[in-house]
C-alpha cells in the first residue's frame, strides 16, 4: 500500500507539470495587454520597462520555469515563514497579481475561508441527507419513497445551480423575506444573534449546493446498497437470526460504504468548480468569484494560479480516493 | 468500471425467451424473427419516465425550431413603448426592458441552446468514440491514449472553459463573424472538454468485443482493420455511444447556459436560455417571471434528456431486455 501511494505520488508530478504547461500555454495566447490601462502620455520605453518589471518580454520557457519555481519553491517557503516566523523567502519574487500588484497567494488565502465555509458545510449537509435517503430507498426498492427519491435526484441533476439559486432568492428573500439574498463576508460572529444572522445567510447557498451533491450521492448510495443486499452473506446474517437493523446497518452498510467513500473523496474538487456559479449567484466572496473577477480583469497570474490550484485539488483527491479504496477494501491490491 | 465487464453486446440475435421454443403452440416457431431494434423499442416503451421524457424533448425541440414559423415576431425588434409588459394575448410571456417579445426570444434562445447542445454532443461523441475505438483496438495506442484521457480528466474544466472563452472570443469573432465565431468557440470548447467518459466506455467495450469469435472470423477471411472496425466493432458499441449521446446533450446545454450566465457566452443581443436568465437576474425583484421561464426551459430540457438516457440505457441493455 505504501509503495503504491508513493508510486502514485511520483506519477502525479508529471501530470501536474503537464497541466501547468497546458494552462501556461493557453494563457500565453491571451490577447490582453496588462499595459492597456497605462495612460498614453507614458513614453514607450518606460512602458517597455514596466512590462519587464511584470516579468513579460522574456522567452516563453524562461517564464514558465520562473513560474514553476515561484509556485513550487518560493510559495511553500512563504508558507513556512508564515507558520514558524523564519525568513527563508526574504527578497524572493512571488507571483504578483496584475490587478492589485500584491502576491496572488495572499489574496487566495484571504478568500479560501469563505469558500470553505459555504462549500464545506454544503458537502457535510449533503452527505448527512444523502446517505439515509440512499439506504432507505435501496432497502425499500420501488416503494413510493424510492420513486420519490429517484425523481428528486433527477431534478437535482437537471436543475442547474444558476436557476435553483435564483429561484430560492425569488422565493425566500424577495417574496418571503426570510433570508438575505447576498452573502455578507464581513459579518463577524461574536454573539448568539450574529450567529443566527450568519446561519440565515448561509442557508440558501448551502441548500443549493447540497441539492446537487445529494442527488448524485443518494443515487450512488442506493446502487451500492442494492449490489450488497442480494449477496449471500446477507442471507447468512439473517439466517443466524440477527436483527434486521444489525443486518442492514452493520453488515450491508459497511460494505456499501466502500465505493461511496471514494466517490465522496472524488467529488470534493468538482464541488469547488460548481461553487464558482453558486458563489456568483449569492455574491459569496470566495475563490470562484476571485477567478471570474480575474478573468474579466485579464489578470493572468491570478487566473493561472487559481486554475492550477483547482487542478492540484483534482489530482490530490483522485489519489486520496484510490488510496482510500485500497485501505477500505482488502480485496483490492494495487501491486 | 464493472459495467464494462458485465456488458455483453447484442449481435442482433433475438433474446433466448423468444428464440427458444417453449411449451407454447407451434405457431410461435413460424413467426418471423424479431429485429433487435424492435426489442429495444418494446423495452423502451415500458419505461414510463423515458417515454414522457422523449415526448417532452421532441416537443421542446419542435417548438424552438418550428415555433418561429407560427409566432413570427422578430426576437430582436425593439418596441420601447411596450417595455416591461406582463403577459397578454399580444405577448404571452410579456416583454423585456426594451420591449422585445419574450416568447420570440425564448424560442430563438432555445434554438441556439439546443443547437449548441446537439452539435457539442456530436463533436464530443465523435472524439470520444474515435479515441475509444483506437485505444481499444490497437494495443500500442492504448497506453498513451488512456494516459491522455486521464490527463484531460484531471483538468479543471469549468475554469478552463472560462479561460478559453476569454482568450479565443476576439480572434474567432473576427474571422467568422460575431455570432458564428462564438458558436464555433462554445461548441469546440465543450466538445474538447467532455469526450473523456465516452472514450473510456467505448474502449472497454471494444476491448471485450475484439476478442470475440465473429471478429476472428472476419479477420480469418482477410478483412482489413478499417473494415473490421466499421462493419463489426462499431455497430456493437452503438448502444453505449447512444446512451452517452443523450447524456452529452444534457451536459452541453447546462455548460453553455452556465457560460452565458457568467457573462462569457453569447453576446448580449443574441438570446440563449442562459443569457436570458442572466439578463433577467437584474430585474429579479420586479419581474421574477423573466428568470423563471428560461430557467424552467433549461431544467425541463435537461430533465427530459436525462430520463430519455435512463430509459435508453435500460432498453439497450440485453440483460434487462426481454424480462
Amino acid at each position: 500500500m505504501l509503495t503504491f501511494t508513493i508510486r502514485r505520488l511520483i506519477l502525479a508530478v508529471p501530470t501536474l507539470l503537464f497541466i501547468s504547461l497546458v494552462i501556461f500555454l493557453l494563457l500565453e495566447m491571451a490577447p490582453g495587454d496588462p499595459m492597456a490601462q497605462v495612460p498614453l502620455t507614458v513614453p514607450p520605453e518606460v512602458k517597455e520597462k514596466m512590462r519587464e518589471a511584470l516579468g513579460l518580454g522574456q522567452p516563453m520557457h524562461v517564464r514558465f520555469w520562473k513560474w514553476i519555481v515561484q509556485f513550487f519553491w518560493i510559495e511553500p517557503q512563504v508558507l513556512i515563514d508564515h507558520m514558524f516566523g523564519t525568513t527563508f523567502s526574504e527578497g524572493d519574487l512571488r507571483v504578483i497579481s496584475w490587478q492589485t500588484r500584491s502576491p496572488v497567494m495572499d489574496i487566495v488565502v484571504q478568500r479560501i475561508p469563505q469558500t470553505l465555509w459555504v462549500v464545506g458545510t454544503a458537502y457535510v449537509v449533503a452527505i448527512l441527507i444523502a446517505l439515509p435517503i440512499g439506504i432507505y430507498s435501496a432497502y425499500r426498492q420501488y416503494s413510493w419513497f424510492d420513486q420519490m427519491g429517484t425523481f428528486v435526484s433527477m431534478v437535482g441533476f437537471s436543475v442547474p445551480p444558476f436557476f435553483s439559486g435564483v429561484l430560492v432568492i425569488v422565493i425566500f428573500s424577495v417574496q418571503l423575506g426570510w433570508f438575505p439574498s447576498i452573502y455578507d463576508t464581513t459579518h463577524v460572529v461574536d454573539s448568539w444573534d450574529s450567529f443566527v444572522v450568519q446561519l440565515k445567510q448561509m442557508i440558501m447557498p448551502v441548500m443549493v449546493l447540497a441539492l446537487q451533491i445529494t442527488a448524485q450521492l443518494s443515487r450512488f448510495m442506493r446502487a451500492s446498497m442494492l449490489d450488497n443486499l442480494n449477496q449471500d452473506y446477507v442471507r447468512t446474517a439473517r439466517a443466524k437470526g440477527l436483527s434486521e437493523y444489525t443486518v442492514v446497518m452493520v453488515h450491508v452498510l459497511r460494505n456499501s460504504m466502500i465505493p461511496v467513500v471514494t466517490v465522496i473523496a472524488l467529488g470534493i474538487p468538482s464541488i469547488f468548480g460548481g461553487a464558482i456559479i453558486t458563489e456568483q449567484v449569492f455574491k459569496v466572496n470566495g475563490i470562484g468569484q476571485l477567478l471570474i473577477g480575474a478573468i474579466e480583469a485579464n489578470d493572468l497570474p491570478m487566473v493561472q494560479t487559481l486554475t492550477f490550484i483547482f487542478a492540484v485539488l483534482i489530482v490530490l483527491f483522485n489519489l486520496i480516493a484510490d488510496v482510500l479504496y485500497g485501505i477500505l477494501d482488502p480485496r483490492i491490491r494495487y501491486d | 468500471m464493472t459495467d464494462k465487464e458485465r456488458f455483453v453486446p447484442d449481435e442482433g440475435l433475438a433474446p433466448a425467451s423468444t428464440a427458444l421454443p417453449s411449451a407454447g403452440p407451434m405457431e410461435e416457431l413460424t413467426s418471423p424473427p424479431r429485429s433487435q431494434w424492435r426489442d429495444v423499442w418494446d423495452q423502451f416503451k415500458t419505461h414510463k419516465g423515458a417515454m414522457i421524457g422523449a415526448m417532452l424533448f421532441i416537443l421542446i425541440v419542435a417548438s424552438v425550431y418550428l415555433g418561429p414559423f407560427f409566432w413570427d415576431i422578430d426576437p430582436t425588434k425593439i418596441d420601447i413603448r411596450a417595455r416591461n409588459q406582463g403577459p397578454s394575448w399580444e405577448h404571452p410571456f410579456g416583454t423585456d426592458q426594451l420591449g422585445r417579445d419574450m416568447l420570440a426570444r425564448m424560442m430563438a434562445g432555445g434554438a441556439t441552446s439546443v443547437s449548441v447542445g446537439i452539435t457539442a454532443m456530436l463533436l464530443a461523441l465523435f472524439l470520444g468514440s474515435f479515441i475509444g475505438v483506437l485505444a481499444g483496438f490497437f494495443k500500442k495506442l492504448d497506453g498513451p491514449l488512456m494516459r491522455l484521457t486521464d490527463l484531460f480528466l484531471a483538468l479543471p474544466l469549468l475554469p478552463l472553459l472560462l479561460v478559453m472563452m476569454l482568450l479565443f472570443r476576439e480572434p474567432l469573432a473576427a474571422t467568422f463573424g460575431l455570432e458564428r465565431g462564438i458558436f464555433i468557440l462554445i461548441v469546440a470548447a465543450i466538445g474538447i472538454t467532455s469526450w473523456m467518459p465516452t472514450a473510456r466506455i467505448v474502449r472497454g467495450d471494444v476491448l471485450a468485443i475484439k476478442e470475440r469469435e465473429f471478429v476472428m472470423a472476419a479477420r480469418s477471411i482477410g478483412t482489413n482493420n478499417s473494415k473490421i472496425i466499421s462493419r463489426h466493432i462499431l455497430p456493437n458499441v452503438l448502444s453505449p455511444i447512444m446512451v452517452s449521446a443523450t447524456l452529452g446533450i444534457a451536459t452541453a446545454i447546462i455548460t453553455e447556459s452556465a457560460l452565458s450566465f457568467l457573462g462569457l457566452g453569447f453576446p448580449p443581443d443574441f438570446p440563449t436560455w442562459g443569457r436570458l436568465l442572466f439578463d433577467g437576474v437584474d430585474y429579479l425583484q420586479q419581474y421574477p417571471e423573466r428568470v423563471f421561464w428560461p430557467g424552467l426551459a433549461i431544467s425541463l430540457t435537461v430533465l427530459s434528456v436525462n430520463y430519455l438516457g435512463d430509459g435508453l440505457r435500460d432498453a439497450l441493455d440485453p440483460r434487462i431486455r426481454g424480462r
